[in-house]
């Protein structure tokens, strides 16, 4: 099958939907890539880069289009891209179903298959091909980037001979992957950072992140919904929430703001009010602009200044990282080309079946299949039930564990005085003796550390060759048949002597400080 | 001149020698002193018997002895340090082979003469000696097979195996009866032979329906039996240095086998009858077989996480023996200490194929033992670790034996791996181990796999250090 990357026609897209080395991976996979004439410049990905990785380089879009069997893309098609596809091809690429029905109409009824990034489940298996994830994660690092771009001081505290620097404050609002990444991003700068979330068990690993997680001090009102992403919250919730985010305004220098909550406009989180109340100089970053923003200033594409705050609305913050971007972005979709190509042969299996793949599938022969089936969600495993049947068998055990012991103790002592009662004199004082080892053994060996058990192994086995006294003892004997068995003793437990404490020697000799 | 009380005083020097070897590995420092008082021991207990009471074929006795030592001698200087646990359980077979000869010499000695119940007393104690003596052969020479590749280490489960146990007891009790009441007439030759084959079966049985996972058990079990052998041999001679020197290595083999069944988290009775992970195991691996996905990393990716971990724990399992890869973990671990990360290893009580087994092999690779710690000792430690390294163990890892009570393994003590940042865990396929439980550590989101011979990476891995 033959892969085709064409350019990225969207205004301002940097990214490419493969690279070099991803591209030859999937020829690896039996696949051949054709990518179109200068689809990763922006990305600094050159055509001889392309070239060099095994790939075909076609002059036009239209061509490309023409000759694939499956287009890989980032964008979802747009200016004519959409009327290229053809009943045969498979198209992979964002598409965000959910806002565009139009869209998806046009390609329902073009009959190809369509498989958006977006829609991939969020469920653990599929996380390697979570597009969503790899692209928060690029553009929570790029809003620390941008807004020390416009903020005027440094990130980090110091004391220098001019005076001292005051460390940057940031608040970060939504602990997503944007939000964790925008942390790390901040922190590692030497800021002082704070975040915010409605869902309260990303507090640790906020705090894994070297973070200050800010809580809310209300009844317990979890804000986890479906898929991992936070739901909408309570009046009274909000309110509280915003009573924080005031207080916090006066403080912080920078506020980066990552609040989303799917298929809905974003949350409304930072008022103008707020941002008259923050110092001058202060920037705020939303990367939720693009649906709508966090904060009421904010205009998407556009830095906007008001009260001396920068409010930066850009929504392709992942594209002004595009060599990274366009790495994991095609790193992803190999991960998805190979799910959908078990045999490695070059060509895709649409498996309807296979959750991930019917998750992200929104359209094949000619029939909507968006939205998919609610996912299985594999974080609550159904374990309810086993811990009622565990407690019954553990608690019959521990009974005979009580009455086991005494009757042993008393059926032991019986037989031992049973035996007192006839055995003779010279056996009673062997037994003592025995009886008075055991214990000696028992107190000398617990004394013993794990870490020779192998040592004291082999150097009770050399000892247990102590045997050979009984060899010995018989040797002498007038029977030549006896003599020989004992002959014969003392041969192999001489192996044993000799064996075991030179293997116990050998083995202590290698235990050093 | 009392020659009996000189050797008598003889035997009890060479009985606190023996204590203090035994008393000695508390500690490496002390532990070869220790093995010296022990060679002292022995070597003052030869002498006195030789001197003291032999008196003919001195011969035969010097070339029986300087042949099997020199036997002994070769054998412990070529064995490697992973054939350990093979050397220690053909040992034991001699000891119990030992003690079955003796036995049937003493039966035959016509000189000795008992009357009334000091020869039943005398003719039960060959017996038993006998008995324990073969079973502790057998089942050594099946477990050195075991141990060493020559038979296969999956359990053997015949059906109706207890009832079969219980025939094999039964019968040596009869047998028994028959014996001493026979021997008192004069005979007894006969069911004493009847008694040692079935005692030969049973050891055999006893050893082949237990699995490869549990030898650390079987090995000190039949370390403690060949104890026991020994001190039945000490009361059917009347001689009290091998009375107490059987009963302290069977005490010593007795608690090894305890600690091995409480690591485990299980009973010496279910271990001994065997079979384990045959029935629920297969059913808990289907339930969980679901678990998502494993994230395979290669060896310079693993090389990366460790050159910027300041914390690293190194687990080793029976997979680094098998591999004979102590030598390269040595240097890795060296190398990374100059650079001043903290290595330490972290030793399950059962890893490996024999009690200490981890220990002797990080101990030849010359990993100095004060950054080998124990389980307890370390587990604690985990939130801090920043990469753990699992080489080739499995179940002694496995948080489900924590996190599922339905798990065959649940309740055992485990190493936890997985609350540390990042484990690798180094492994030839997915396969599961020997309690044929999938372990749900490999899909947690901060396991990293690296798939192959735990040598060959860990190869890789150095070069790209």
């Amino acid at each position: 099958m033959k892969i085709g990357v064409p350019k990225e026609i969207h205004e301002g897209e940097r990214r490419v939907a493969t690279t070099p080395d991803v591209a030859s991976q999937l020829i690896k996979m039996g696949f051949s890539v054709a990518v179109e004439t200068g689809a990763g410049a922006a990305a600094s990905y050159s055509d001889a880069a392309f070239e060099s990785a095994g790939c075909e380089i076609v002059a036009t879009a239209a061509e490309l289009w023409s000759q694939a069997d499956l287009i890989l893309k980032v964008r979802a098609p747009e200016d004519g891209e959409e009327e290229l596809l053809r009943a045969e091809q498979t198209l992979i690429s964002f598409l965000a179903p959910g806002q565009n029905p139009e869209l998806l109409k046009q390609l329902t009824e073009s009959g190809a298959t369509a498989m958006s990034m977006d829609s991939v489940p969020r469920i653990s298996r599929a996380q390697k091909m979570d597009a969503l994830s790899s692209m928060a994660n690029i553009a929570g690092y790029r809003a620390v980037i941008e807004a020390a771009q416009h903020f005027g001081r440094f990130f980090t505290g110091q004391i220098t001979a001019a005076g001292k620097i005051p460390p940057a404050k940031v608040l970060v609002i939504g602990a997503g992957v944007a939000g964790l990444s925008a942390i790390g991003a901040a922190k590692s700068m030497g800021a002082i950072v704070r975040a915010f979330d409605t869902r309260p068990e990303v507090k640790e690993q906020v705090e894994s992140m070297d973070g200050e997680f800010l809580m809310l001090d209300f009844d317990d009102e979890d804000g986890t919904g479906e898929g991992g992403y936070a739901k909408v919250m309570s009046d009274e919730f909000i309110a509280a929430e915003m009573a924080l985010f005031a207080e916090q305004a006066k403080e912080v220098d920078i506020i980066i703001t990552t609040a989303l909550i799917p298929g809905r406009p974003a949350p409304l989180l930072v008022t103008a009010e707020m941002v008259g109340m923050m110092n001058d100089g202060s920037v705020i970053v939303d990367l939720a602009a693009e649906t709508g923003g966090n904060c009421e200033l904010t205009e998407a594409d556009k830095v906007v200044q008001r009260d001396g705050v920068s409010i930066i609305g850009y929504t392709d913050l992942p594209s002004r990282l595009a060599t990274q971007s366009s790495q994991l972005y095609a790193t992803n979709l190999r991960h998805l080309i190979s799910e959908l190509c078990p045999e490695k042969d070059g060509n895709i299996v649409v498996d309807m079946e296979d959750e991930v793949i019917r998750g992200a599938t929104v359209c094949k022969d000619g029939e909507t299949t968006w939205p998919p089936p609610a996912p299985k969600l594999s974080a609550a495993p159904p374990q309810a039930a086993a811990p009622a049947t565990a407690p019954p068998p553990a608690a019959a055990e521990t009974k005979p564990s009580v009455a086991g012991p005494m009757i042993a103790v008393v059926v032991g002592a019986l037989a031992l005085l049973g035996l007192g009662a006839v055995a003779p004199p010279s056996f009673m004082a062997h037994f003592t003796v025995f009886v008075l080892a055991c214990f000696v053994g028992y107190m000398v060996i617990w004394n013993v550390t794990p870490a020779l058990h192998t040592p004291l192994m082999s150097v009770t086995n050399a000892i247990s060759s102590i045997i050979v006294i009984g060899a010995l003892l018989q040797i002498s004997s007038t029977d030549t048949v006896i003599m020989w068995i004992a002959a014969a003793t003392i041969l192999i437990t001489s192996i044993n002597i000799a064996g075991g404490f030179a293997v116990t020697r050998r083995m202590l000799e290698m235990f050093r400080k | 001149m009392n020659i009996a009380g000189i050797v008598t005083m003889s035997y009890i020097a060479a009985t606190v020698l023996f204590i203090l070897a035994l008393g000695g590995l508390s500690n490496p420092e002390t532990a070869r002193r220790g093995n010296w008082y022990g060679i002292v021991g022995m070597t003052i207990a030869l002498l006195a018997t030789i001197l003291g009471v032999v008196t003919q074929q001195y011969v035969i006795l010097i070339v029986a002895l300087l042949i099997g030592g020199s036997i002994g001698l070769v054998l412990a200087r070529r064995v490697q340090m992973t054939q350990m646990p093979e050397l220690v359980a053909i040992l034991h077979s001699l000891v119990g082979l030992a003690a079955v000869m003796v036995g049937f010499a003493s039966f035959m000695d016509p000189s000795a003469h008992f009357d009334g119940v000091e020869q039943t007393i005398h003719n039960i104690e060959v017996y038993l000696g006998i008995l324990i003596g073969a079973v502790t052969f057998s089942g050594s020479v099946i477990a050195f097979g075991k141990l060493s590749a020559r038979i296969s280490g999956s359990p053997l489960t015949l059906p109706g195996r207890h009832l079969f146990n219980l025939g094999l007891l039964i019968a040596a009790i009869w047998f028994g009866r028959e014996f001493v009441l026979q021997a008192a007439a004069g005979g007894g030759l006969q069911p004493l032979i009847i008694m040692t084959v079935i005692a030969l079966i049973f050891g055999i049985h006893m050893v082949m329906a237990i699995g490869g996972a549990d030898m650390p058990v079987v090995v000190s079990m039949l370390n403690s039996y060949s104890g026991w052998a020994a001190a039945a041999t000490g009361f059917m001679l009347s001689n009290d240095l091998l009375i107490v020197t059987g009963a302290l290595v069977g005490s010593s083999g007795a608690i090894l086998s305890y600690i091995m069944c409480r690591a485990m988290n299980r009973r010496f009775l279910a271990v001994i009858a065997g079979g384990f992970g045959t029935g629920g195991g297969a059913v808990a691996a289907g339930d969980v077989a679901d678990q998502g996905e494993v994230v395979a990393i290669e060896a310079h990716e693993a090389a990366a996480l460790l050159a910027n971990a300041k914390e690293i724990m190194i687990v080793p399992g029976y997979g680094m023996a098998v591999a004979q890869a102590q030598h390269i973990v040595n240097e890795i671990t060296a190398t990374l200490r100059t650079k001043g990360v903290n290595v330490r290893f972290g030793i399950h009580p059962v890893a490996g194929r024999m009690p200490g087994h981890m220990n002797v092999l990080l101990a030849e690779a010359r990993v100095p033992y004060d950054i080998v710690f124990e389980m307890d000792e370390v587990n604690e430690d985990f939130p801090d670790v920043d990469v753990s390294i699992v080489i080739g163990a499995n179940d002694i890892v496995n948080p489900s034996a924590q996190e599922e009570p339905d798990s065959p393994i649940a309740g055992m003590p485990v190493l936890e791996v997985w609350k540390g940042k990042t484990t690798i865990v180094l492994k030839r396929s997915m396969a599961t181990g020997y309690a044929g439980v999938q372990n749900p550590l490999f899909f947690k989101e901060n396991t990293r796999m690296l798939f192959g011979d735990a040598k060959d990476s860990l190869d890789a891995v150095f070069k790209a250090l």
